[in-house]
């Protein structure tokens, strides 16, 4: 492989293009017309894979479809179409699944952006090992999150040998099962574990992409260290942070695998978030009509946080030139 | 100086501190597999210990593991072929043929990738049941390839757009057909991108649970489904085997993720931050 493409590479070498032509308008033309609709195959394919399962989500959400009940597949009329909706809204169990969702989603965020950071501005300064802890310190975010979630519950948190119950006894305190007396507590730790890295990641790549001169022009200005982060180094890694955030939100939003793992979802509903409620209301409860309404919620919910960071996307490259 | 020298040196530790409590759940996890199951629930824990391939001769190489790996495997390659298959060609039309709708087109397809699974999950399972593709190996590489789509033409449109254009030119001037362009010029300068990439589709498709749990029982499994199982207790003698199932379901992807660091972070804000 690697030999027949060094040697087919000269191919297009030997001639180098005119150095006055400009570079796009060799690209237009009649050629461009077609091979601009390479992209077609790879939009109609994301067309069937998402926005048709979306269109029929809408469309369930107003049936009173039960897989258990086969009989039941239908519309549920014009004036009762919302009543999957109404039933819902009507029902506490949403408000607390609602607020579960929230508390974990701005829990992880605000913990993983705080240690996120602290970490980024400590692997951001050259010493040796650095390579080393670097990729220490991503490695959480690569770690399965089912996997990760039965180590903590069965290495980590377990009340008798695991290592958490060593650690209290070590320090004379009483062992407590972190699931038990704070379930919710227990998935934000361990989600806050996995997403550190990867804000820690997006910030440092903010803060290796500082220009040098500026950092010195601040620093012979008699910036002391607090004054270069709040007026030289957060401005600069505001798009960073956006994104960052942003993006874990989406994810962690739809968090799943370590709630099934560690909690199912319990006691009661307190570890219940929108996926898993919709994952109880499908596959347990069998009501597609249901889950799917609640589907429409979770895709609301996201859809406010995808066009805030689409918009920060689109700024950002505006502002390259692209 | 020698107080900035020390002053170097007690940051560096700390760093590499930290680094070590995070990865630490990681390598406690790897030595418990090593361990026996006697060992592996003593308290105080067993900090020191006559290391046993038993676990991995059980769990791993005896046990289902191996089988649900095939199965990962499969799905993951598969769905990564059929990303890139759609993705490459789509990325060539968004780097080097831009319209007025290029960046619309392109924001979209970013914007499908973070739809949210459970909203689609329903009419996912009735689709593929009355597709006949519930369990199947095909069901979620069709599934996993669209996921991974927007990824694929985000990272390689940013590859492209690098690449020197004069080369393409010249190959065009030698009236070199699309394939001959693709194939002689285009893909030996993009192979390391490539590369890149679709490791980290392998990395996010290998991790990936929801829909496969939803969407598959037993026959088309990947390894998250089955590593899911340990959830609930199995017995006591369990703990070193469950250590040694969850790091051979681990280890491909830690290793994947350290080879492509240097794109990990374009390729989890696909192309946003580079």
């Amino acid at each position: 492989m690697t030999e027949s493409t060094t040697a087919a590479a000269p191919a297009g070498k030997p001639r180098p293009a005119p150095a006055t032509a400009p570079a796009p308008a060799a690209l237009e033309g009649r050629i461009g017309r077609g091979r601009r609709f390479l992209s077609a195959p790879a939009i109609v394919y994301l067309i069937i894979v998402t926005q048709v399962p979306f269109a029929m989500t809408i469309y369930l959400s107003f049936t009173n479809w039960n897989l258990l009940r086969p009989a039941s597949a239908g519309f549920l009329g014009v004036e009762n179409m919302f009543r999957n909706y109404s039933r819902i809204l009507q029902n506490p169990d949403f408000y607390a699944v609602v607020g579960n969702t929230v508390v974990l989603t701005t829990s992880v965020v605000i913990v993983t952006f705080v240690l996120g950071m602290a970490f980024a501005l400590l692997l951001n300064r050259p010493f040796p090992g650095r390579a080393i802890a670097r990729t220490l310190m991503i490695s959480p975010f690569l770690v399965m999150p089912v996997a990760s979630a039965i180590v903590w519950k069965n290495l980590l948190l377990e009340p008798s040998y695991g290592l958490s119950a060593w650690a209290f006894r070590s320090l004379g305190l009483p062992s407590v099962y972190l699931v038990e007396i704070a379930p919710l507590v227990s998935i934000i730790v361990v989600a806050a574990w996995q997403w550190t890295p990867f804000v820690m990641l997006i910030l440092l790549a903010g803060l290796q992409s500082m220009p040098d001169e500026v950092i010195e022009a601040a620093y012979l200005d008699g910036a002391g260290p607090a004054a270069m982060f709040r007026f030289i180094t957060l401005p600069h890694l505001r798009r960073f942070i956006e994104i960052a955030l942003l993006l874990e939100i989406i994810f962690v939003l739809n968090i799943f695998g370590k709630i099934f793992v560690i909690t199912s979802g319990g006691p009661g509903l307190q570890t219940t978030n929108l996926p898993y409620q919709i994952f109880l209301e499908a596959f347990s409860r069998w009501n597609v009509g249901r889950a799917s309404a609640y589907g429409i919620f979770a895709i609301i919910l996201a859809n406010i946080v995808i066009l805030l960071f689409l918009q920060v996307v689109r700024r950002k490259r505006q502002e390259e030139g692209r | 100086m020698t107080r900035t020298r020390l002053g170097t040196t007690l940051w560096a530790a700390l760093t590499l501190a930290i680094a070590f409590v995070m990865f630490f759940p990681i390598l406690w996890m790897v030595l418990t597999s090593f361990k026996r199951e006697i060992d592996a629930i003593a308290f105080p824990p067993a900090w020191i210990f006559a290391p046993t391939f038993e676990n991995w001769r059980v769990a791993v190489f005896g046990g289902p593991v191996l089988e649900f790996m095939g199965n990962t495997a499969i799905i993951t390659l598969g769905s990564t072929a059929l990303a890139l298959a759609l993705g490459v060609p789509a990325a060539y039309a968004m780097a080097f043929y831009r319209t007025r709708r290029t960046d619309g087109s392109m924001l979209w397809m970013m914007s499908t990738r973070m739809l949210p699974p459970a909203g689609v999950i329903v009419p996912l399972f009735i689709l593929f049941r009355d597709l006949s593709l519930l369990d199947t190996h095909l069901g979620l590489i069709l599934l996993f390839g669209g996921m991974n789509l927007p990824l694929v033409v985000w990272m390689v449109t940013g590859f492209m757009e690098d690449l020197p254009i004069a080369l393409l030119e010249a190959a065009r001037l030698d009236g070199a057909t699309l394939a001959q362009e693709f194939r002689h010029v285009l893909l030996p300068m993009l192979v390391p991108g490539l590369a890149a990439t679709a490791l980290l589709a392998l990395i996010f498709t290998w991790n990936e649970f929801f829909f496969a749990v939803n969407l598959t029982t037993r026959s088309a499994s990947p390894l998250s489904v089955y590593v899911s199982t340990f959830k609930a207790a199995q017995g006591d003698l369990f703990i070193a085997k469950m250590s040694a199932a969850a790091t051979a379901a681990v280890v491909p992807v830690l290793l994947a993720g350290w080879l492509a660091q240097r794109q990990l972070v374009t390729g989890l804000t696909m192309g946003a931050v580079k």
